[in-house]
């Protein structure tokens, strides 16, 4: 039961907050019940039909555009089609920044120019499609809308000072 | 929202009627994830509604409201490029301060400096990069999301 282990702390909080919430109700404790209709439940239901669907929509995206196939055209490819490939590629990525950097090594060892190295970190740290769906919900489309259209430009700017630096100066990238 | 629901259901249907298989696999996959950081969220959810009861909004406001000008972008911006928090995190905190009043522009500089700045992680950066293009480019993405931040601000001001 090693599933069960790793959520144990989820558990018990769900519990314990289960529990809490129907003494609440029971007795008519004012700030229990605040908590729950109020906060709690004000999340919840703007959550509960969002996240399923988008994370069907992340399923498909997986099984339509892998990472390992994104990958195989990336090393090759140079221009806009390189650039639009490693964001793609950064877009299917999960996790904190510093997860991309064993995959940014490989790019760089496969022959994809510093500039697109740099884009892809960029891309990983813009937009995430596993985490679209939080961001939407809490935040608002027209934010997220937002924040992408411009961060791209800047970060791409930022991608291409960092990538004509780091070859100016003939930089490499390192494997651990 | 809705608007994603329907556009979800279109693309389901499209993908449905191209590759049945492929698509039965790609909902499958969604939903196990789904399954999978549900009690994550749900835990998260109650702790963010518990702490929301107690933190005062007038607490909140005084560092990220409107009366701290720009030093709310500052502070917002020094916030997300020490911390390391998980998106499924980040972003219901973000939705909180939302509700309290902080301003969009604030928070999309707290957002994309968590994703783009890294204080604390510099030393596993640098390992690939090396200190000077892991510090500099920190440096950078911690000025362009200010930029960011001001642009949103200015945008959410005119509409």
């Amino acid at each position: 039961m090693k599933k069960a282990k790793k959520y144990k702390f989820d558990y018990a909080v769900i519990v314990a907050f289960a529990v809490f919430v129907i003494y609440s109700y029971a007795t008519g404790y004012a700030p229990g019940i605040k908590i729950a209709r109020d906060n709690f439940w004000g999340f919840l239901k703007e959550m509960i039909v969002l996240l399923p669907v988008m994370f069907v929509l992340v399923g498909l995206f997986d099984v339509w555009v892998s990472k390992e196939k994104v990958q195989k055209y990336i090393g090759k490819a140079s221009g806009i089609r390189g650039v639009l490939l490693v964001m793609m590629l950064g877009f299917l990525q999960a996790g904190p920044i510093y997860a991309a950097y064993p995959v940014a090594y490989i790019l760089w060892k496969k022959g994809t120019p510093a500039t697109n190295v740099f884009i892809y970190l960029s891309s990983v740290s813009i937009l995430q499609v596993p985490v679209i769906a939080f961001e939407v919900g809490f935040l608002g489309f027209k934010f997220f809308i937002l924040r992408i259209l411009l961060s791209f430009p800047v970060f791409i700017i930022l991608g291409f000072i960092l990538g004509n630096y780091f070859d100016k100066k003939g930089y490499k990238f390192k494997k651990v | 929202m809705s608007f994603i629901v329907i556009a979800a259901i279109a693309i389901t249907i499209i993908s449905f009627l191209t590759d049945k298989k492929k698509t039965v696999e790609g909902i499958k996959k969604g939903m196990m994830m789904f399954l999978k950081i549900l009690p994550v969220l749900m835990s998260v959810m109650i702790l963010v509604s518990v702490i929301l009861y107690f933190v005062s909004g007038e607490t909140l406001m005084k560092y990220l409201g409107k009366d701290a000008g720009i030093g709310a972008y500052i502070f917002a911006a020094v916030i997300g490029a020490v911390s390391i928090i998980p998106s499924f995190i980040a972003y219901p905190l973000a939705g909180v301060l939302v509700k309290t009043g902080v301003s969009y522009g604030v928070i999309s500089v707290f957002i994309n400096t968590l994703k783009m700045v890294g204080m604390l992680t510099i030393p596993i950066e640098a390992k690939f990069l090396g200190y000077k293009i892991s510090i500099l480019r920190n440096l950078l993405a911690f000025i362009g999301a200010l930029i960011v931040g001001g642009l949103m601000a200015l945008i959410y001001s005119m509409t």
